[in-house]
């Protein structure tokens, strides 16, 4: 670009399976509690919200505690969690949160897991028909109880749960793929015959932590899982695999900290990306990577969001 | 696990502005084998005593291994004219970054967060029971309480502190009003050579209102001890915290109704509210 020419105003809006949003940034799930900061911040948190779109934290049928603590490990650029899912159950989401949450100014995108098909089938049922919800996320990291096995593991469970729920809802499935395969392209391709309309990646890879006095497992369920920028290299490589296995729009997440990082997995395929780690140690840090990437794509002169795919962020 | 997830908690808070903001360092001193670091925060609000701030230098956070890497707690020590003060034992990598700031050197900052104290009835006596570094969030609230009367008997508020050694128990001199010291090793002026317990089983009186911050095995004492006396009591507790906004819900404690993040409905909780297996 020559010197004194103004780069033309970049449009960061995009649809994401349906929703629009006016930009490409959102909170990876369970990573910001929009409740929680309302008691904190106040309302300037609904007038600055951080994210294009607000994702819940996973809900359940049943109400959840939670894992015994300790919950929490730092690593070398990092954090093991083991949080364990604690949530008011179905019942108490829709009637304590969903309406507070419906006073966030942006699409609300819930979050929910099952630990069967049938859990899975009356939570999208439930949550689908509240019209305060824009879309689901599909939370397939935990064990089916019926066959033993993580739905998002297998490409058949995969391809079951979305027979199950598919049919359930005309609102848009994210599904949320898990790292800890050996291969994710057939489980990304599992889901989108299935009829989702988005997948977004990566959810934590599986770690542990020792107690440096005793040698024992640290975290109070013995394991937990892996975030922060220590994983964004890993969830680099399996955004662009899915990009190549799917044609399905993907939220990218794992260690984003900078517009830069968010431009990466954009250009390894990701249609959006997620915030999340990096949420913790700035909580809006969501609009921060929002502002740096607008730089980003004017510093190219790339217009628009999926101008950037394929684009180098180290140029 | 079935254990229910406790109802919010509310309690004497003020907003944290949004986000995190950058803080000059405009002092370091040392307090015994403590530090307490200064920073002016002129867009900040005054904190409510038992708040706490998420805090990491501007500069070195990562350091050589990738540590640290997420913000820690503190609660606040003591204000004094727009400038927060944290009080600092240097034992791991954050703290240990921390504890090294120097005057104009850059702290980010997110709070004033969770909430604090809760006043004591009129009439009644506010004893103070801290332990080692825990004294940090008793100081500002010894400072909040009445001034002292002549005996400790009629005044509004006793401060008892537990260290470690003499040496330790020089930050004691942060306190206004009376104070009486225990150390482990009973060195240190006038200091008893036990816990710091012995001192509350010997202090306490029915009308009193107790608060305490240490290390979990007093707090433990300290509501029993007060659960038995039938006295009110509130803990500032800690735990490992990732965001301290409620976002992670790593920071969990067990009250009788449930798990209770300690960053939105915390870090004081009553001890009459916690799980008998909480610690």
């Amino acid at each position: 670009m020559n010197a004194g020419v103004t780069a033309p105003p970049v449009d960061l809006r995009i649809d994401l399976a349906g929703v629009e949003l006016d930009h490409p940034v959102l909170n990876g799930s369970g990573t910001f509690d929009a409740i929680a900061a309302l008691r904190t911040f106040g309302d300037e948190i609904r007038e600055r919200f951080p994210f294009s779109a607000f994702v819940s934290k996973t809900i359940t049928v049943a109400p959840r505690g939670g894992n015994p603590p300790p919950r929490l490990w730092e690593t070398p650029s990092g954090l093991i969690n083991s949080i364990g899912l604690p949530n008011r159950g179905l019942t108490g989401f829709l009637e304590h949160d969903l309406p507070v949450l419906a006073t966030v100014p942006v699409p609300l995108i819930v979050s929910v897991a099952g630990f069967s098909h049938e859990e899975f089938a009356t939570l999208v049922r439930a949550v689908s028909e509240r019209g305060e919800v824009a879309a689901l996320e599909l939370n397939v990291s935990c064990p089916n109880v019926k066959s033993g096995c993580i739905v998002g593991t297998e490409a058949g469970e995969m391809g079951a749960l979305m027979r199950r729920v598919r049919p359930l809802t005309a609102k848009p499935l994210i599904v949320k793929l898990t790292p800890n395969v050996s291969e994710i392209g057939p489980v990304a391709r599992a889901a989108q015959d299935g009829g989702a309309d988005a997948l977004s990646l990566i959810n934590t890879l599986r770690a542990v932590a020792v107690d440096p006095v005793s040698g024992a497992p640290w975290l109070g369920a013995g394991s937990g899982g892996l975030s922060g920028p220590a994983v964004r290299p890993v969830a680099l490589a399996l955004t662009a695999e899915v990009a190549a296995a799917t044609e399905l729009p993907l939220v990218g997440m794992g260690g984003i900290q900078q517009g830069r990082h968010a431009l990466d997995f954009i250009a390894q395929g990701a249609s959006c990306v997620a915030v999340g780690t990096e949420s913790f140690r700035d909580p809006m840090a969501g609009k921060r990577v929002r502002d740096e990437l607008a730089r980003e794509l004017q510093f190219r002169s790339l217009r628009r969001v999926h101008d950037a795919r394929g684009v180098r962020s180290t140029s | 696990m079935s254990t229910p997830v406790a109802g919010a908690i509310e309690g004497p808070r003020t907003l944290a502005p949004l986000g995190r903001r950058l803080c000059r360092v405009t002092g370091r001193a040392g307090v015994g084998p403590y530090v307490l670091v200064a920073a002016a925060d002129p867009d900040g609000p005054e904190p409510a005593p038992g708040q706490f701030y998420m805090l990491s230098a501007a500069a070195g956070w990562g350091g050589e291994s990738g540590r640290p890497h997420l913000g820690r707690a503190f609660s606040v020590c003591r204000t004094r004219e727009g400038r927060l003060e944290f009080l600092l034992e240097a034992i791991g990598p954050g703290t240990e970054r921390l504890a090294e700031l120097e005057e104009g050197d850059g702290l980010w900052l997110v709070g004033p967060l969770g909430i604090g104290f809760t006043q004591p009835p009129a009439g009644s006596r506010a004893l103070l029971v801290g332990g080692g570094i825990g004294i940090a969030p008793l100081v500002i609230w010894a400072e909040a309480l009445p001034g002292p009367g002549l005996s400790s008997r009629l005044s509004s508020h006793l401060s008892l502190l537990g260290f470690r050694s003499g040496e330790y128990a020089e930050a004691a001199d942060l306190f206004p009003g009376h104070v009486l010291v225990a150390t482990d090793d009973g060195t240190g002026p006038n200091a008893h050579h036990g816990l710091v317990t012995d001192l509350l089983e010997r202090e306490l009186a029915p009308t009193d209102v107790v608060y305490a911050c240490g290390p979990h095995p007093m707090l433990e004492a300290v509501r029993r001890i007060c659960v038995a006396r039938d006295v009110e009591a509130q803990l500032a507790l800690e735990a490992g915290m990732a965001c301290g906004f409620g976002a992670c819900f790593g920071c969990v404690v067990l009250t009788r109704t449930g798990f209770r993040r300690l960053c939105v409905d915390g870090p004081v909780v009553r001890a009459a509210e916690l799980a008998e297996e909480w610690h």
